[in-house]
C-alpha cells in the first residue's frame, strides 16, 4: 500500500484529455491537402500527452494523485484521477498512439478522408484516455460509450459493403453492451451512490452485498458483461474477427490498445477497484470469470488455427491472448493481478507489431493470406523478423515481452490454488505455436512465390531511388514495437519496467 | 446578480409580446426585410429569456398577473424552471431555423414562412408561461392555424397532409376546451393552479382529465394517434419541418405535463391515466421505431423517429408523481429527466431536418438510397445527422444521455423495470434507424459521386450544425439546465 497517498486538485489530468481532443476537432475542421498541419498537430498531442505520462509516473509513484472533477449534475460528478493504474493504461496508450499515427501517417499516404480519418482517431484516444482517467463508474461509462461511436467510422472507413458490414457488427454488439453496462451503472450508483474507484474494493458496494447480496450479485454480472463485450470474451466475442477489415492502423489501435484493451481495463476495474478480489469471489462472479476467460483462451486459440487470412488468424489470436488478462483478474493472488495488468501492456506490444507486420505485407506485396506469406523473409527481412519477435513473444518464448506474462499468471494460478489454470496456459502455449510456429517457418524458409520481377520492382520508391524494404513509416514503427517485445521481457526487474509497476499496483489491491 | 422580481415579472409577457409585433411588423415589410425582423425579434426575445433564467434559477417560480386582474378572472402568467428551459430552447431553435431560411429561400416555400412561423413563435411561448386553462385553448388553436397554414406552404401534396393534420389538432383543442368547461363548471375558475385546489375528485374531474389526455395525445401523436404525423412533417418545407418536431409538439406536450403536475395527485384515477399513457408511449417508441427503420425516405424516417421519441416524452408522466416508492427524488428526476430530454429533442430534431433539408437540396430527392458520399460532399451537413442521431438515441456525450440517465435513475428507484426497459431497448432500436441514415451517405473512398445540384448556401448546414453542437456542448456540461428545472419544478399535487 502506498504510505500516506495523497489527492491533489489538478487540471492535468484534463490536460491530458486534451492534448488528443484539441487536435481530432481542430483536425477535422482542415481540408485534405492540409497534410503538413494535419501531421505537426498528430504528432505534438501524442508527444505532449506522452511527455506528461513521463513526468508524472515518479509523481503518482511517490503517493500523490492528481484529481479534476466537475459536477455534470447536481449530485453526479465527471471525475479524473491519476492513480498508479489509470496513469499506466495512459501510458500504454499515448506511446502506442505516437507509433500508430505515424505508421498511420505512411499508411494513408494520399487517400482520401484523410481529415476524417485522423480526427476520429485522435477521438479514439481521447476516449481511451478518459477510460483510464475515469475516477467513478459513471465517468468510465461515459467514455466507454463515446468509444463505441468514435471507433465506428473508423472501422467503416473504406466504405465498402463488407467494411460497413463489419462495422455494423461491431456497432451492434458493441452498444448492446453499453445498454447492458448503463443498467449496471444506473443501478449500482442508486444503490450507494456516485463513489469512487478504492483499490481492492469500495466499502459501500462491500456494505451493499453483505445488506443484499443478490442485488450485488446482478448488479456485478451486469458491469462484468457490459465490459466483457469490448474485451471479446466467449460469446460476446463475434465482433472481433468481423471488425479487422477496418484499415491495418485501426486494427492495430483496436487490438491494442483501443477497445479491446479498453473492455480489459475495464473488467479489472469492476473486479479490483469496484467489488473487490474477496467480494468478487464471493458473489461467485470471479469463478464465472475465470471459466469464461479460460473458455475464451482455448476457444480463441482454435479458431486462430484454422484462418487463413492473416488478419483474421490476428483477430482470433486477440480473442485469446486478452482473455488472459481477465484471467489474471479472476485468480486470488496478487502475482496473477500483476500479470494481468502486466499482460495489458505486453499483449499491446506484441499484438500492435504483429498488425503493423501484417498492414505492411498487405501494402508492399498485396499479400494477405497465411498461405501466401511463404518466402517473404527473404523479400522483407526487416518486417518478418519484427512478426518473428512479436509472433515468438505471443507463444510465451523468453526474454520476450509474453512469458513475463504467462510466468506470473502461472505463478500465480498456482498461489491462488487453481493448478487447472496452468493447464490451460499449457494447452495454449503449444497452440499459440501451432498457429504461430508454421508462420515463421514459411516466412524463413519457403521458396518465395513471388514472381522474380516483382520481387525487384518495389525495392524502389515512386522516385525511382532505393529504399528499405518498405516506407519508413511503416517500417520504423513495427521496428520499434519489436524492440519493445524484446525489452519488456529483458528488463523486467528494471525499477520503472511496466513489470515492475504492475507488480506496485496490485500490491495496492492486495493489503 | 439576478434581477429584481419586480422586474423580472414585468419582462414576462415580452415574451409572448416581442414575436407578436415582430410578426405582424414582419407582414407588411418587403421580402428582404423579413428574415433580419425575424432574426432580431429573437434575439431580443433570447437576451429577455435570459434574465428570466437567471432570475428563475436565483428565485424561483415567477407569477404575475396581467394589468393587476388577479385571479380567478384575470390572465395570470407563470414561470418555472422548465418554462424557462422550454423558452430558451425555442429561441435558440428559431434562429438557427430563420439563420438557415433566410440565407436558402428554397428551404421556407413562401414569403408568408416569416410571419406565420413568428405567429407560431407567439402561441408556443405563450403556451410555455401561460397560467390559465382558456388563454392556453386560445394560444393552442392560434398555433394549430399557423402550424397547418406551414405545412401547405410545401406546396403540391403538402394540402391533403395539411387538411389531416388540420382536422386532427382541432379535434383535440375540441377535447381540451370540453375539458376547460368542465373544470370551470366545477370550480368556477380558469386558473389551473387555483382549480387544482378547489377541484373535488370525482367522476366530472376524471372526465375532464381523459378528455385532456386524449386531446393533448392527438395533437402530440402519441400512438396510436400519431398517423398524421409522418404526413404532415415530411410534407411541409425544411424550415418548417424542424420547427414542427422541435417546437410545435412541445407546446401540446407542454400542457400534458402542467395538467399532470397541478392534478397529479389530486384525482385518484390520475395515476391510472398517467401509467396508460405512457404505456400508449411505450408502445409507440417500439412502433415508431420499427416504422422508422423501414423507412427509405431521410425526412419519413425523421418523421417516425419523432413518434418514437414522443412516447419518451410521457413517460415522465407517471414517474413524477410523489407518491410511491423512491419518494420525492424520483419525482424531481423524472420531471426533470423528461424536460431535459424534450429539449434535447427538440435540438436534435431542429438539427437533423435542417441538415436533411440541405441534403434534399443538393441530391434533389431524400432516398436513402441516392446519398451516397454525402460524408465526404457534404461533411457539415452528414456530421449533423449524425451527432443528432446519437442525441436522439440518447448516448454521450449529448444532451439526451442527461436526460435518460435521469429518467433511468428515476425509473430504478421507482422499481418500474418495464419503463428501464422502454428506455434501454428505445436506444437501442434508435441507434439502429440512425445508423441506417449514417450508412446511407457513406460511400467507398474515391467513389463518392457530386451531387447532382448546387448546394445550398454553408449557412444552412452550419446552423443545422451548431443546433447538433450545442446539443453536445450542454450535454457536457447539463448541470446549469438540470439546476434550472429542478430548483423551480412546477408546484401542485405532483412533485
Amino acid at each position: 500500500m502506498i504510505p500516506g497517498s495523497t489527492v491533489v486538485p489538478s487540471v492535468l489530468p484534463l490536460v491530458l484529455l486534451l492534448t488528443s481532443l484539441v487536435p481530432a476537432l481542430v483536425i477535422f475542421g482542415l481540408r485534405e491537402d492540409q497534410r503538413r498541419v494535419r501531421t505537426a498537430l498528430n504528432l505534438s498531442g501524442a508527444f505532449v500527452k506522452a511527455a506528461i505520462v513521463v513526468v508524472l509516473i515518479p509523481v503518482v509513484l511517490s503517493g500523490e494523485k492528481l484529481r479534476w472533477s466537475f459536477a455534470w449534475i447536481p449530485g453526479l460528478e465527471i471525475v479524473f484521477v491519476t492513480d498508479t493504474f489509470s496513469l499506466f493504461f495512459v501510458g500504454l496508450s499515448s506511446a502506442l498512439w505516437l507509433v500508430t499515427t505515424i505508421y498511420a501517417i505512411g499508411y494513408l499516404e494520399g487517400s482520401p478522408n484523410r481529415s476524417r480519418f485522423f480526427g476520429f482517431f485522435s477521438l479514439c484516444v481521447t476516449a481511451t484516455t478518459g477510460i483510464a482517467l475515469a475516477q467513478n463508474l459513471f465517468t468510465f461509462l461515459v467514455f466507454f460509450e463515446l468509444l463505441t461511436l468514435v471507433t465506428y467510422p473508423l472501422v467503416a472507413h473504406r466504405g465498402t459493403p463488407e467494411a460497413m458490414r463489419g462495422a455494423r457488427t461491431y456497432l451492434g454488439y458493441t452498444l448492446a453492451g453499453g445498454v447492458v453496462l448503463l443498467l449496471g451503472v444506473a443501478w449500482l450508483t442508486l444503490e450507494v451512490g456516485p463513489v469512487e474507484f478504492v483499490a481492492g474494493g469500495i466499502p459501500a458496494v462491500a456494505e451493499l452485498a453483505a445488506r443484499d447480496p443478490a442485488t450485488a450479485t446482478v448488479i456485478g454480472a451486469l458491469l462484468l458483461t457490459g465490459v466483457s463485450v469490448k474485451a471479446a470474451l466467449f460469446p460476446l466475442h463475434g465482433w472481433l474477427p468481423i471488425a479487422m477489415v477496418a484499415p491495418a492502423p485501426v486494427s492495430a489501435l483496436l487490438h491494442a490498445v483501443a477497445v479491446v484493451k479498453a473492455g480489459a481495463f475495464g473488467i479489472i476495474r469492476v473486479v479490483e477497484d469496484t467489488f473487490g478480489f474477496a467480494l468478487f469471489a464471493e458473489l461467485g462472479l470471479l469463478q464465472v470469470l475465470a471459466v469464461a476467460a479460460a473458455v475464451t483462451i482455448v476457444y480463441g486459440s482454435l479458431r486462430a488455427l484454422t484462418q487463413d487470412d492473416l488478419k483474421k488468424r490476428l483477430a482470433y489470436s486477440t480473442v485469446s491472448q486478452v482473455a488472459y488478462i481477465a484471467l489474471g483478474a479472476a485468480l486470488l493472488s496478487p502475482v496473477a493481478t500483476a500479470g494481468a495488468i502486466v499482460h495489458m501492456v505486453n499483449q499491446g506490444v506484441m499484438k500492435i507489431t504483429l498488425f503493423f507486420c501484417a498492414g505492411l505485407f498487405a501494402e508492399e506485396l498485396k499479400v494477405h493470406r497465411v498461405s501466401e506469406l511463404a518466402g517473404v523473409g527473404r523479400r522483407m527481412p526487416l518486417t518478418a523478423a519484427a512478426f518473428t519477435v512479436a509472433a515468438l513473444g505471443m507463444i510465451g518464448l523468453p526474454p520476450f515481452a509474453g512469458f513475463i506474462s504467462k510466468w506470473a499468471l502461472g505463478v500465480g494460478a498456482l498461489d491462488a490454488g487453481q493448478p487447472w489454470v496452468v493447464g490451460v496456459l499449457i494447452t495454449s502455449t503449444v497452440l499459440n505455436a501451432g498457429y504461430f510456429l508454421p508462420v515463421i517457418i514459411a516466412m524463413w524458409t519457403r521458396p518465395a512465390a513471388i514472381p522474380a520481377s516483382e520481387e525487384r520492382a518495389p525495392r524502389l520508391s515512386e522516385r525511382g531511388t532505393r529504399r528499405i524494404e518498405a516506407p519508413a513509416a511503416l517500417l520504423v514503427p513495427a521496428l520499434v514495437t519489436a524492440v519493445l517485445v524484446v525489452a519488456l521481457g529483458v528488463g523486467a526487474g528494471w525499477e520503472f519496467s511496466p513489470w515492475s509497476l504492475a507488480q506496485f499496483i496490485a500490491d495496492g489491491a492486495w493489503p | 446578480m439576478p434581477p429584481a422580481p419586480a422586474a423580472l415579472a414585468a419582462l414576462v409577457p415580452l415574451v409572448v409580446f416581442v414575436p407578436l409585433v415582430a410578426a405582424v411588423v414582419c407582414a407588411m415589410v418587403p421580402v428582404r426585410a423579413r428574415g433580419t425582423v425575424a432574426i432580431a425579434a429573437t434575439l431580443a426575445g433570447g437576451v429577455v429569456v435570459g434574465v428570466l433564467w437567471a432570475g428563475v434559477a436565483a428565485s424561483g417560480i415567477v407569477r404575475v398577473e396581467l394589468a393587476g386582474w388577479a385571479a380567478p378572472l384575470g390572465i395570470a402568467l407563470q414561470v418555472d424552471g422548465a418554462s424557462v428551459a422550454m423558452l430558451a430552447l425555442t429561441h435558440v431553435v428559431l434562429l438557427a431555423v430563420f439563420a438557415a431560411a433566410a440565407a436558402e429561400p428554397r428551404l421556407t416555400g413562401s414569403e408568408a414562412f416569416w410571419p406565420l412561423v413568428l405567429f407560431a413563435a407567439v402561441a408556443i411561448s405563450g403556451v410555455f408561461v401561460a397560467a390559465d386553462m382558456f388563454s392556453v385553448y386560445v394560444l393552442l388553436e392560434l398555433l394549430t392555424l399557423a402550424a397547418v397554414a406551414l405545412v401547405a406552404l410545401g406546396g403540391r401534396g403538402a394540402s391533403a397532409a395539411a387538411l389531416r393534420y388540420l382536422f386532427v389538432a382541432v379535434t383535440g383543442s375540441l377535447f381540451y376546451l370540453l375539458a376547460v368547461a368542465l373544470v370551470y363548471g366545477e370550480t368556477g375558475t380558469l386558473d389551473l393552479t387555483l382549480a387544482a385546489d378547489r377541484l373535488t375528485d370525482g367522476p366530472v374531474a376524471a372526465a375532464a382529465l381523459a378528455l385532456v389526455t386524449v386531446g393533448m395525445a392527438a395533437k402530440i401523436a402519441l400512438f396510436p394517434l400519431h398517423s398524421w404525423l409522418p404526413v404532415a412533417h415530411p410534407a411541409a418545407p425544411a424550415a418548417v419541418s424542424a420547427l414542427l418536431s422541435a417546437l410545435v409538439i412541445k407546446a401540446s406536450l407542454f400542457v400534458l405535463w402542467r395538467v399532470y403536475a397541478a392534478v397529479g395527485t389530486a384525482i385518484d384515477l390520475a395515476p391510472v391515466f398517467a401509467i396508460a399513457t405512457a404505456a400508449a408511449g411505450a408502445a409507440g417508441v417500439l412502433w415508431g421505431g420499427v416504422m422508422a427503420l423501414r423507412r427509405d425516405r431521410l425526412k419519413t424516417v425523421i418523421a417516425y423517429s419523432t413518434v418514437a421519441q414522443v412516447g419518451y416524452l410521457v413517460l415522465i408522466l407517471p414517474l413524477m408523481l410523489a407518491d410511491g416508492p423512491g419518494g420525492e427524488g424520483a419525482a424531481v428526476a423524472g420531471w426533470s429527466g423528461g424536460v431535459v430530454l424534450a429539449i434535447a429533442h427538440g435540438l436534435a430534431k431542429a438539427a437533423m431536418f435542417l441538415a436533411a433539408g440541405a441534403l434534399v437540396v443538393a441530391y434533389g430527392s431524400d432516398k436513402l438510397s441516392g446519398l451516397r458520399g454525402a460524408h465526404a460532399r457534404m461533411p457539415l451537413a452528414a456530421a449533423t445527422i449524425s451527432i443528432a442521431g446519437v442525441s436522439l438515441a440518447g448516448l454521450p456525450p449529448t444532451l439526451a444521455f442527461a436526460g435518460k440517465w435521469q429518467l433511468l435513475e428515476s425509473s430504478l428507484a421507482r422499481g418500474a423495470w418495464w419503463w428501464v426497459a422502454v428506455l434501454l431497448v428505445g436506444g437501442l432500436l434508435t441507434f439502429a434507424y440512425v445508423a441506417t441514415m449514417i450508412r446511407a451517405m457513406f460511400a467507398p473512398p474515391g467513389e463518392d459521386p457530386a451531387p447532382p445540384h448546387a448546394p445550398p448556401r454553408r449557412t444552412v448546414s452550419v446552423a443545422a450544425f451548431s443546433l447538433a453542437a450545442a446539443s453536445v456542448v450542454v450535454g457536457i456540461f447539463p448541470a446549469p439546465l438540470v439546476a434550472l428545472i429542478e430548483a423551480a419544478a412546477p408546484l401542485g399535487g405532483a412533485l
